[in-house]
């Protein structure tokens, strides 16, 4: 796919700006994406980073609280943010009438935004709740983002959970927020991004008008999480108390995902042959032959692809029948790997992954969302927004022989397993 | 943190020049005029086809109405849409996908008490492929033992699977209160019906209740409009039969009063789920109540959210939405909020229902919910497949593109009055039911608010 007309600049104060116009559609997107995640944040404040997020919607200098949510939605926009290992993302989208106002939000709330202990109280009730939801009140709550890294890692940047504990989250003081915010929510440590109707001279005009002022600040040293890969095979175990099945999830250490990106690639075809669409090779010996597993899932990430820096994780998921042995499960997908390591897949498979992958971008694309926070994220992690479209053909490019050696790589002597198991009381 | 010096909270809250003044709106360009058709195949399945060249692909949804009165029908529907895709005479299960693959496309077919929905995408040059092998099962299914056989054991563990999910367990239990055994309440099959589910009863079911006419299908991406419907009426010509197919029963109207609070042990989050009935996209009032709904409850910048989520912190997520039904709509909230504060959430959902009748929204308020509604069916509609389920929504109503055309225009001419008697007519607490899921030592204390049962 072609790549669509973006423009990027740097402002005097480090803020780093992607514009990509295209008036199909009168609307626009803005995002800002901050380089701090929760693999960045300090040991005892588990948390934290997805609490700050939060914190940045409650209000700034010329904003009460309350009007953040307001102004986007009385011009007809929505608005979101969300917090990733090595980033944190902030959105909105909105009729095209509602550019300036956009800018002006995101600009105010990254010059003074307004942390009060009010708000900081309120919030940690709020994201106590939303991790109750998401969490402790379902089956296979976390599972697996926050359950496999304790497994996989061992250092506490990759191993820990980002959610945060209870007690961690309690103990956040308003003098956290601040040290957080002037460490790591400096200009010269965020990118924005605007994507949708607009011309580029009238964007990059109100960008300067809104952000030229933001002081500059010094921004951190971008600290190295990488640690070894296991030795062995690594388990866990956790018991859910509302599963009604188990569940398995294996985790391997993969290619660098920003030095190493086409070795990073070759891995995202491997997780498409092995599972993606019923063709699939592990859907159709787990699933449909041997029936083995109930659904099964391969993919790079905690949340998808292109959310970290090294170390990513290569996952492979399954929930299974409790009359299933687990080492059934692990035996048979270790055989598959075996067999591609040794016997390179087909033309017409690496066909079909290379085809769902144009269209997911096309589909990426056209939701202005996805769009405009591709671009930010790309533009942050890999100084090039514009790689998001030549990602197809990069992938067009992986070999039989580079997902075979992919497949080599995934060893059972150097891997999480994670187990979780019904612990009664589902209803 | 890794910088040793930084300023306080309150520093950084302030700067210099002081707050700055929010800038106003600019000039909203309108969307550009959508080209469209909507027309009726020769089998009498209603085709809407939309150009919108956004990207290189398609967009399709077909919603066939597929209800019916007897017990094991949503155990036999569910096999049946869990095995449509799972081969024909000509493809079988892995040729379906491999076809689908290579023109970077899916389709995906689930059911629910109303109807059977299939939706799907490709690149746009492989749109013969998507629309052949969608005709290929629809006239085609061989829903053979095997795959059947495979398919219910996985859908007996997913049942289990879904019915530990406490939205799940809340959803089934406002059904039942709202509308006792009506095939509606249907949503998810027994496990133990699934087991009894054969390919013999699959079949049939497909062969009297896939049908084309009464069913809708919505083609939007890029495709010029009369090659589109001519590659309709060529790939889905065949699927023909006699009969239309099977809407559900009008469903009973939903009568104010007593919550049920049902206990579900260890739960540490309460969920509400609290309904009234409502009207649909045809009623003249309907502008005025989807505003008031979104005073209410309807985003993030609504009373209900503002109050227990911004200013209590009982709740992550509170909303209030609309729900179409054959011929009608209720109003429904939702909310899960700590146990702990469980009678306190339904003291503030009342105060605030109370509270719309009784002081409607003022003009700001009209002004913030009229400008969301207008943005939101903009950017909703942006995207091919935005628009498309957008469409498809408006096709089970009998409604089309003219009604998402026109409907911006009367969002503006809704007076503050009409919001106002719609916040009455529908938010009136007198009219409201529902149910409260969570741990039974709560119940103690809702009890004592009132209009409560066990």
């Amino acid at each position: 796919m072609a790549a669509p007309d973006l423009h990027t600049f740097t402002l005097p104060n480090g803020l780093r700006v992607v514009l990509a116009p295209d008036t199909t559609s009168p609307v626009v997107g803005v995002s800002v994406h901050y380089d701090v995640g929760f693999r960045s944040e300090p040991e005892g404040r588990t948390g934290f980073a997805h609490l700050f997020e939060h914190l940045m919607f409650q209000g700034s200098e010329s904003l009460e609280k309350l009007a953040h949510f307001r102004h986007v939605q009385s011009s007809g926009g929505t608005f979101n943010g969300s917090t990733h290992p090595d980033y944190t993302d902030y959105f909105e989208v909105l009729p095209s009438a509602a550019l300036e106002r956009a800018l002006f939000l995101e600009a105010d709330r990254m010059r003074a935004p307004k942390l009060t202990q009010e708000n900081l109280r309120n919030q940690i009730d709020v994201v106590k709740e939303e991790i109750r939801l998401n969490v402790l009140n379902r089956p296979y709550g976390g599972f697996p983002w926050i359950l496999l890294p304790p497994v996989l890692y061992k250092t506490f940047p990759n191993a820990h959970n980002g959610y945060g504990d209870f007690t961690d989250l309690e103990l956040a003081s308003l003098d956290d927020c601040a040290a957080f915010f002037d460490t790591y929510y400096a200009p010269g440590n965020a990118v924005l991004t605007v994507a949708g109707d607009f011309t580029v001279e009238q964007a990059r005009e109100l960008v300067e008008r809104h952000f030229g002022d933001v002081p500059a600040r010094e921004t951190p040293q971008r600290p190295s999480f990488a640690e070894p890969p296991p030795h062995g095979e690594v388990r866990g175990e956790h018991h859910d108390p509302h599963a009604p099945l188990p569940a398995l999830a294996v985790g391997y250490r993969m290619p660098d995902p920003i030095n190493d990106l086409d070795a990073y690639l070759a891995h995202l075809v491997l997780a498409s042959v092995l599972t993606e669409g019923d063709g699939a090779r592990l859907q159709q010996r787990m699933v449909h032959k041997e029936a083995l597993v109930t659904d099964i899932n391969a993919g790079a990430g905690l949340f998808g692809p292109f959310e970290a820096r090294d170390p990513d994780t290569f996952s492979i998921t399954a929930m299974y029948s409790p009359e299933v042995n687990v080492d059934r499960v692990l035996g048979a997908l270790d055989e598959e790997l075996e067999l591609l390591a040794g016997t390179a897949p087909s033309e017409q498979e690496l066909a079909k992954v290379t085809a769902r992958w144009v269209s997911s971008l096309h589909k990426e694309h056209d939701r202005l969302v996805s769009r405009t926070l591709g671009l930010g994220s790309f533009q942050l992690l890999y100084g090039d927004p514009g790689l998001i479209y030549r990602l197809p053909d990069r992938i067009a490019a992986v070999t039989p022989q580079d997902v075979s050696a992919a497949a080599k790589l995934l060893r059972p002597d150097s891997r999480a397993v994670l187990q979780v198991f019904p612990a009664g009381g589902a209803e | 943190m890794s910088i040793t010096t930084h300023r306080s909270a309150e520093e950084i809250g302030r700067t210099e020049r002081g707050p700055r003044e929010l800038p106003p709106l600019g000039e909203q360009r309108a969307a550009t005029g959508l080209s469209t058709v909507d027309t009726t195949l020769s089998n009498g399945l209603r085709a809407i086809v939309v150009k919108q060249s956004t990207v290189p692909m398609v967009e399709l949804r077909l919603r066939i109405p597929f209800a019916d009165t007897d017990l094991m029908h949503a155990a036999k529907a569910e096999v049946m849409a869990s095995t449509f895709l799972s081969g024909t005479a000509r493809r079988d299960r892995v040729a379906v996908d491999t076809d689908l693959a290579l023109v970077g496309g899916e389709l995906d077919a689930s059911v629910d008490p109303e109807r059977l929905s299939i939706a799907g995408n490709s690149l746009a040059s492989g749109l013969d492929t998507l629309l052949d092998v969608l005709s290929d099962a629809l006239t085609g299914a061989s829903y053979a033992d095997d795959e059947v056989g495979r398919e219910k054991s996985r859908l007996v563990e997913r049942i289990a699977m879904a019915k530990s999910q406490p939205s799940v367990i809340a959803r089934q239990a406002l059904q039942k209160h709202r509308y006792g055994d009506h095939p509606a309440t249907r949503e998810m099959p027994e496990a133990e019906d699934v087991a009894k589910v054969t390919s013999e009863q699959v079949r049939a079911l497909h062969k009297d209740f896939v049908l084309p006419r009464g069913s809708v299908l919505v083609l939007v991406g890029d495709v010029e409009l009369d090659a589109a419907v001519t590659a309709l009426e060529s790939a889905l010509g065949g699927w023909k039969a006699d009969g239309t197919a099977t809407e559900l029963p009008e469903l009973p109207v939903v009568p104010g009063g007593d919550l049920l609070f049902v206990p579900r042990a260890g739960a540490v989050q309460s969920q509400f789920r609290l309904s009234t009935q409502a009207i649909t996209r045809t009623d003249p009032r309907y502008p005025a109540l989807q505003l008031a709904n979104l005073a209410f409850g309807g985003f993030f910048s609504s009373r209900l959210v503002e109050n227990v989520r911004e200013d209590k912190g009982y709740t992550y997520h509170a909303r209030s939405y609309l729900e179409f039904t054959p011929g009608s709509a209720t109003l429904l909230i939702d909310t899960d909020t700590a146990s702990g504060v469980t009678a306190n959430a339904l003291l503030e959902i009342r105060y605030e229902l109370a509270r719309i009748v009784l002081s409607p929204p003022d003009e700001s308020e009209v002004d913030t919910v009229r400008q969301y509604a207008i943005g939101q069916l903009l950017t909703a509609t942006a995207s091919q497949s935005g628009l498309a389920s957008q469409l498809i929504g408006l096709a089970s109503q009998g409604l089309g593109v003219d009604w998402l055309v026109s409907y911006p225009g009367k969002l503006q001419e809704v007076t503050i009055d009409e919001i106002a008697a719609a916040a009455r007519d529908f938010f009136a607490p007198v009219n409201w039911t529902g149910v409260i899921v969570g741990d039974s030592a709560q119940f103690e204390t809702v009890r004592l608010l009132g209009d409560v049962k066990q």
